[in-house]
C-alpha cells in the first residue's frame, strides 16, 4: 500500500471575470498519484502544469479562492484537516519554494525544532548545519537575515531522520550552489534510505534524475507519464509519452531542439488528449476522448499510441 | 559597438566584496556566457553593465554611444522572474509597447499570440510572460542584451524555443548578448565564448 | 482507499463574494450619507429651537425620535449632529490621508536622512495613544471645530504614512519600474503610470478606514467636553448631555443618536474592509 495516494484530485480557481461575476477555472483535473515509503518520486513539468498545486493540496495550503475535489490518503487514512494538523511539520515536512514560508518572527533554530524532536534529531540537525557550512549562529538568526542560498539550506534542514515519513520538496534547488545542491540531494537520498518518501517537485530534470527512482511528468494539470529514472537516456527511446520525449530532447545537453506551441492554460478548453495540438503522432482518435492511463513497460502513460 | 566594464567592484552596504577588479568586454553580434554559482554576484554584474546600478569601483563604458541620457537605453536586461518585471495591473499590450511598438513579425517570431496581449500578467504562464519581456526589450535601439538567468524558471521545451528565437534575432541584428547562467550545458550550447565568474 | 470524500469541500459560497459585498456596502454607505445630507437640509433649523411646551416627549409621529428637556426635536438634532460629525470626520480623515501620502512619499524618495526623520516621527506619534494626543492637541488649539479637526488630522496619519512609505519603497525598486526608466520613460511618466495607479487605491482604502475612526474620535473628544461648543448639535455633545437624563428613563435621548453614530461608523468601516481585501492581490479573487 502506498504511503501517500492521491485519487482523482481536481483543483479549480474561482476568479472574477466581469464585475462581481466569478468563474471556476479548472487547472488540475482528476489527477492520480501515489508514492511508497523509501521512494523518491520527482515531479517534472512546465510552470502551470499543476506540480506545485499538488504539493500545496497535500499540505492543505492552497489559496482561499481554490476549490478541490477528490481524495488524498496518507498511510491508508483519509488525509483531512485533522490528520494534517497532527502530521504537518512532523511526519509530513514541506521544503518550500521560498523563505516567505518561514515564520518571520521566530528564530531559525526554534522553528526547525518541533515537539516530536528529541536529542537525536537535534544532533542530526547540528551536523547537517555543519555540512552545509552554516555556522552555529545561523540557528539564532531570524529568517530575514538569511541570504537566498542560506535560506534554501535551512529549508532543506526542516526534515529530520526518525520523525519525517514524507517530504514534499517544492523546487528546493534553484539558486543553490552546485555543491550544496549535491549536499541537499544527498540529504534527501539519505532520508529515503531511512524509509522516508520524498516527493521532489522541480522543472530541472537533471537534478531530478540524480536522485529520483521514478519521474512523474505533468502536463496541463495531468500526470501524463510515470517513468523509471533509467528511462531518461540516449534520445529518449525508452520514454513513453511524446511530450516526455520532446522535453528530454529539448535539454541543452541533448539536441536542444524544441517542439512548437505552448501548454494549454486550462484543461477544460481542450477536448481529447491535452497534448494533441503539439503531437507528431497525432491521429483522429486522439481528439475523441482524453486517453486513460495505462501500463506500458512497467510505467504509466496517458497516450493511445505509446508502446 | 563595444560594451566594456573595467575593474568593476561591487558589494552590499558593509558586506564583503562580491567581486573586485573584474573586467569584461562584449562586442556587437557576440554571444558571451557568464557562468558562476549563485550568490557570486553575477546578477549584480549584469545590473552594473545594464546601468541599473553605479559600480562602487571601476567604470562601464559603451563605446560609440552618442548620448542616450533619459531616452531608450541601448543596453537592455531580461530578468529571471518575468512576473516581477511586468506591472501586474497592466494588460500585456501596454507592457509590450512601453518602450517601442514591436511589429507583427517579431511577435510572431517570439510565439506571442494576439490574445495574450489582452490579458493581465497573472493570467499568463512564466514562459509566456518572458516572451513578452523579450519583445519589450528588443527595440530598434537595443545594441546589447543582458539575459540574467532568463530561462532558469522555465521548462526545457520553452527554454529551447526562446533561445532559438533570441539567437536568430541577435544574429540578424548584430546585437551583443551576454548570457548569465549557472547552467554550463546551456552556455556551452549557445555561446561563442564563456567567462568564468568566481 | 476508495473513499471519494472531498478533501477540501468547496468553501461555503452563498453567492456573496467580496466584490458583491463591497458593492452593497458602498451603496449602503452612500445612501446613508445622502440621507443625512438631504435630511439635515430638509429638516431646517426649526427643530433645533427651544419649545418649552414640548419638553421630554417620548417618540411619537410628530417627533419620531422624541424631544429633549428643552423641547428640541431629537430627529433634527441627531441628523444635524451626524452631518456635523461626518463633516469633521471627512475633513480630518482627508487631511490625514494627504499628510500620510506626503510624509510616506517623502520618506521613500528624499533619501536616507529624510527617511530616518520621518520614520522616527511616525514612531513617536504611534507610541502615544491616539486619544491622549488628540485631547492634548484639541486643548492646545482651544477646542471647537478647529481644534478637533486639527487634532484628528495630526493623530491619524502615522500608520497610513508607514504603509505608503513601504509600498512606495517597494514599488521604486520593483523591476518593472526600473525597466521602465531604461526604456526611456521619464520619472514623471513612471510616477503617473506605474506608482500612482498602485498607490491611489491604497489611499482610498486608507481614507475609508480612517473616516469612521475620525468620526468616533470626534464624538469621543466632544463627549469629554473638549471638542465642539455646546451650542453646536454634535453627536458627542448630544450623548454627553443625555447622560444626565438617562436615569430618569428618557432612553430616546441616547439610543437614536447612538445608533446613528454606530450605523455611520459601521457602514464605512465595512466598506473600507472589503475594499482593502480586494486591493490585496492575495485576496483579489475571494
Amino acid at each position: 500500500m502506498p504511503l501517500l495516494e492521491v485519487n482523482k484530485l481536481s483543483i479549480s480557481f474561482v476568479q472574477y471575470v466581469n464585475g462581481s461575476v466569478q468563474q471556476r477555472i479548472t487547472v488540475v483535473e482528476e489527477l492520480d498519484f501515489a508514492i511508497n515509503e523509501g521512494e523518491i518520486v520527482a515531479v517534472v513539468g512546465a510552470s502551470g502544469s499543476g506540480k506545485s498545486l499538488l504539493a500545496h493540496a497535500i499540505m492543505g495550503i492552497l489559496p482561499k479562492n481554490v476549490e478541490t475535489t477528490g481524495s488524498i490518503s496518507y498511510g491508508g487514512e483519509l488525509l483531512d484537516e485533522k490528520l494534517l494538523q497532527r502530521h504537518r511539520g512532523r511526519e509530513i515536512a514541506l521544503v518550500p519554494q521560498s523563505v516567505s514560508f518561514l515564520d518571520p518572527l521566530m528564530r531559525v533554530g526554534k522553528q526547525l525544532h518541533t515537539r516530536a524532536d528529541g536529542e537525536v534529531q537535534d544532533k542530526e540537525r547540528e551536523s547537517l548545519f555543519e555540512r552545509f557550512q552554516l555556522g552555529k549562529h545561523v540557528a539564532r538568526m531570524f529568517p530575514f537575515q538569511l541570504s537566498g542560498g542560506m535560506a534554501r539550506k535551512v529549508l532543506v534542514s526542516t526534515a529530520a531522520l526518525g520523525r519525517t515519513r514524507l517530504i514534499i520538496a517544492d523546487e528546493p534547488t534553484p539558486g543553490m550552489h552546485p555543491d550544496d545542491v549535491a549536499e541537499a540531494l544527498g540529504r534527501f537520498k539519505q532520508l529515503a534510505e531511512g524509509g522516508c518518501a520524498v516527493l521532489f517537485i522541480t522543472h530541472d530534470i537533471e537534478a531530478a534524475l540524480q536522485i529520483a527512482d521514478k519521474v512523474a511528468v505533468f502536463y496541463a494539470g495531468e500526470a501524463i507519464e510515470l517513468a523509471a529514472a533509467e528511462d531518461f537516456q540516449g534520445q529518449g527511446e525508452r520514454l513513453r509519452h511524446p511530450y516526455t520525449k520532446a522535453l528530454w530532447r529539448a535539454l541543452p545537453q541533448n539536441s536542444f531542439e524544441p517542439i512548437t506551441g505552448t501548454q494549454p492554460a486550462r484543461s477544460s478548453d481542450v477536448q481529447g488528449c491535452l497534448f494533441a495540438a503539439r503531437c507528431s503522432s497525432y491521429a483522429e482518435e486522439c481528439k475523441a476522448k482524453r486517453p486513460d492511463s495505462r501500463e506500458v513497460r512497467g510505467g504509466m502513460v496517458r497516450c493511445l499510441h505509446a508502446t | 559597438m563595444r560594451l566594456e566594464g573595467s575593474q568593476l567592484g561591487w558589494r552590499y552596504a558593509d558586506g564583503a566584496w562580491l567581486f573586485n577588479d573584474f573586467s569584461i568586454a562584449l562586442h556587437s553580434g557576440e554571444v558571451v556566457g557568464l557562468v558562476g554559482p549563485s550568490g557570486s554576484g553575477k546578477t549584480s554584474l549584469g545590473r552594473l553593465l545594464a546601468g541599473y546600478m553605479k559600480p562602487i569601483t571601476g567604470t562601464v563604458i559603451l563605446s560609440g554611444d552618442n548620448q542616450h541620457k533619459g531616452s531608450y537605453h541601448p543596453v537592455q536586461m531580461i530578468f529571471q522572474h518575468p512576473e516581477r518585471a511586468v506591472n501586474p495591473r497592466w494588460r500585456l499590450s501596454k507592457t509590450v509597447t512601453e518602450g517601442w511598438t514591436p511589429d507583427e513579425a517579431l511577435l510572431e517570431a517570439l510565439g506571442i499570440q494576439k490574445h495574450w496581449l489582452q490579458r493581465y500578467p497573472n493570467e499568463l504562464s512564466g514562459g509566456e510572460l518572458q516572451r513578452c519581456c523579450i519583445a519589450r526589450a528588443l527595440g530598434p535601439d537595443t545594441k546589447f542584451l543582458i539575459a540574467d538567468e532568463m530561462t532558469t524558471m522555465l521548462d526545457a521545451i520553452t527554454q529551447a524555443q526562446i533561445w532559438h528565437t533570441v539567437l536568430d534575432i541577435v544574429h540578424t541584428r548584430q546585437i551583443g548578448l551576454l548570457v548569465i547562467s549557472h547552467d554550463h550545458a546551456l552556455v556551452n550550447k549557445i555561446c561563442e565564448r564563456t567567462v568564468n565568474f568566481a | 482507499m476508495s473513499q471519494l470524500a472531498a478533501v477540501q469541500q468547496g468553501k461555503t459560497r452563498n453567492g456573496w463574494n467580496v466584490r458583491k459585498r463591497a458593492y452593497v456596502s458602498a451603496t449602503g454607505a452612500g445612501l446613508l450619507l445622502v440621507a443625512i445630507g438631504i435630511g439635515s437640509w430638509l429638516l431646517g433649523s426649526a427643530g433645533l429651537s427651544v419649545q418649552l411646551d414640548n419638553r421630554n416627549l417620548p417618540p411619537s409621529l410628530a417627533h419620531l425620535f422624541g424631544t429633549d428637556w428643552l423641547g428640541r426635536d431629537m430627529l433634527s438634532r441627531t441628523v444635524k449632529g451626524l452631518a456635523l460629525s461626518i463633516q469633521v470626520g471627512m475633513l480630518g480623515a482627508a487631511c490625514s490621508v494627504i499628510i500620510a501620502a506626503v510624509m510616506g512619499l517623502m520618506a521613500a524618495t528624499l533619501g536616507k536622512t529624510a527617511d530616518r526623520i520621518i520614520t522616527w516621527l511616525i514612531d513617536v506619534f504611534l507610541s502615544v495613544p491616539h486619544l491622549v494626543m488628540l485631547i492634548l492637541i484639541a486643548f492646545v488649539c482651544g477646542g471647537g471645530l478647529k481644534g478637533v479637526a486639527i487634532g484628528i488630522m495630526l493623530t491619524h496619519w502615522p500608520s497610513l504614512a508607514r504603509l505608503i512609505r513601504a509600498e512606495a519603497l517597494q514599488l521604486m525598486s520593483a523591476e518593472y519600474v526600473l525597466v521602465s526608466r531604461k526604456l526611456g520613460r521619464s520619472s514623471y511618466w513612471v510616477a503617473t503610470r506605474h506608482l500612482a495607479p498602485h498607490l491611489l487605491p491604497q489611499l482610498l482604502v486608507g481614507f475609508l478606514l480612517l473616516f469612521p475612526h475620525a468620526v468616533l474620535h470626534e464624538a469621543a473628544v466632544t463627549f469629554l467636553g473638549l471638542g465642539m461648543s455646546p451650542h453646536q448639535p454634535a453627536i458627542g455633545i448630544i450623548l454627553s448631555e443625555s447622560m444626565r437624563y438617562l436615569s430618569t428613563g428618557m432612553w430616546w435621548l441616547a439610543v437614536f443618536p447612538g445608533l446613528g453614530l454606530l450605523a455611520t461608523v459601521r457602514a464605512f468601516d465595512k466598506l473600507g474592509h472589503y475594499l482593502r481585501q480586494l486591493v490585496d492581490p492575495r485576496n483579489a479573487h475571494l
